[in-house]
This record gives structure tokens, sequence and C-alpha cells, in this order.
């Protein structure tokens, strides 16, 4: 994965597969202790201890359609490799929650790349599940809340092209003001 | 800064096309992109953006975009299926943003779908 954006999109993939109501995606920045932290979370149905252990072997999967399942372990490494760390917590019916921590100073960093662009698929592609998304760096916060979008929209859906469109520009403009250096 | 008010217009905006458009369901087009892993780490983020903005931008309101997984051909990724009702799925693989607008414009705009990016050419 080029970013690691597209690690979040495509781990919070299994978050919507595991049929959540409800998924929160955190990616907190404190840029003096070069650490990134990036969790997404999930109230899913969850897995036993035996299938998070080996959720981190690529040759571990569910499918059917291959025989490789990547996601996870190739989160799992980008994490690593910047000397960060990784976690599941999981429990059958309890959800799940996948945390990983990142060195931003280490020469192996992923660069974040555009979550706005994952976050905005993952609401507009999922109608039915509720997101909410914090971006924060250092002391300043963004929390975008896609329960509140759908209740404004009042039975427009949200993968109406206009309306992602506009979700696209909302999210994006509002993580770059605090991406910003203050002035 | 993009507000809500803007929101509020596009919503008002798309609920008085909405009950035209419900009159006639059969002419709905659904445009599937692969989002599994593989579709991700080919690219798939951008072709989906690329379709949404460029169905938006020709105000096309017949077309659904959404996403699936992976159909096991992860070679072809990004792979974008376009499904039109009565006639048979058209799958087109190794997609680019640059592609994906092609194919707003000849197949879901003209009807006529772009050959040579189909799975069918890929394969030859």
């Amino acid at each position: 994965m080029r970013e690691l954006s597209l690690n979040i999109l495509d781990v919070a993939q299994n978050s919507v597969s595991a049929g959540a109501t409800r998924i929160e995606i955190d990616v907190l920045q404190d840029t003096a202790a070069h650490t990134l932290l990036i969790q997404i979370a999930d109230n899913g149905r969850g897995m036993d201890e035996e299938t998070v252990r080996r959720l981190p072997d690529p040759f571990y999967t569910t499918r059917t359609t291959r025989k490789v399942g990547m996601g996870v372990p190739l989160f799992k490494m980008a994490a690593e490799m910047t000397g960060g760390s990784f976690d599941i917590q999981s429990a059958v019916g309890a959800g799940t929650t996948v945390t990983a921590v990142f060195r931003t100073d280490s020469v192996d960093f992923t660069p974040l790349g555009d979550v706005e662009s994952s976050v905005c698929a993952l609401v507009t592609m999922n109608e039915q599940i509720d997101f909410v998304y914090t971006r924060r760096v250092d002391g300043r916060e963004f929390v975008f809340a896609s329960a509140e979008i759908r209740e404004m929209l009042d039975g427009v859906p949200l993968n109406e092209p206009a309306v992602m469109t506009w979700l696209a520009e909302y999210l994006a403009e509002h993580a770059a003001a605090v991406a910003a250096p203050q002035k | 800064m993009k507000s809500v008010e803007e929101l509020l217009a596009i919503k008002n905006k798309v609920k008085g096309q909405m009950s035209v458009r419900s009159e006639n369901e059969e002419g709905n087009v659904r445009v599937l992109v692969g989002m599994a892993t593989c579709g991700i780490a080919a690219g798939a983020r951008p072709v989906l953006n690329a379709l949404v903005e460029e169905v938006a931008k020709r105000g096309l309101n017949n077309i659904y975009i959404a996403q699936t997984g992976c159909i096991g051909v992860c070679q072809y990724e990004p792979i974008v299926e376009v499904l039109e009702p009565g006639k048979e799925k058209v799958t087109y693989c190794k997609m680019t943003p640059e592609k994906a607008v092609r194919v707003v414009t000849d197949h879901l705009v003209n009807g006529q779908p772009v050959a040579e990016y189909t799975i069918g050419a890929a394969t030859k």
C-alpha cells in the first residue's frame, strides 16, 4: 500500500463485512512525540481468540475466492516497520478494535496520504453504517459523524454523486484546517 | 469551506428529481468498483473518485456507484463492473481514473462499451 489511508480503507472493510452498525476511525498525530495512532473500532460480530491469533498470517483468510488475506498483515507490517506497535482486541459479539501506532520519524514510515478520501468512500458506500471519524493533530481536532449528514439528507442517498462530491470537499477542507500549523 | 447549507441545497435539488426517477427504476445502471485489499492496493480509490466526479459533473441521475469485494482475479484490479438491466455485464479491468472517465462518457452516456478496457480484451 502506498499510503496508510489505503490500509485504513482496507481494514475498515473488514468491519463492514463483520456486520458493524458503527465504525469509529481515529487518526491521532502527535508531531512532538513523532507518533501517529490509527485506530479502527467496530461493533461488529467480533472474532474468537484463535481467529485473532491467526489474523496476521497472510495465508489465513475466511474467503473462498482466493487463498490469501493480506489486509491485516500489510497494516501490521507497516506499523512494526517503523518501530511502532500493532494490536487487535476482539471478542465474539463484542466488536473489534484494531490499533496501529507508527513512528513518523522512521525512514520506513509510509505517508498517511488522503484519509478523507478513504473516509468518504466508506461513508458513501455504506449508507447503513454510522461512521465517526476523528482526525487530531496535536491540539487540533476535527470530528465527523456520518449520522448527522444522513439525517440532514432526509432520505437522499449518501451515494448520490452530487452528495459524494460535496462530502469529499467538506472532509478535505476540514481535515486540512486541522493539519495546517496554527498561525 | 464547504457548508452544510450547500448540502441542504443539494438535498432539495435531488429530492425534486427523485420522484421522477423512481417512476422508471428499471432504467437504473449499477457500477461496481472492486474494493478489497487487491483492488485498493492496485488503485481502486482514485478510480472510484473519478467515476463519482464524472457522473456528478454530467448530472447523470440513473447511475448508482457501489463497491464490491474481490472477485478472484486480483491481477486485473482495479476492476469496474457495469450492470445495465437486460444487458450482459461488462467487466473493465486494470482501470485508471482516465479510463474511468472514458467509461462514463462512452459507455454510460453513449451506450458504447469500451471494448479495449474489458477483461475479454486483456486476457486475449
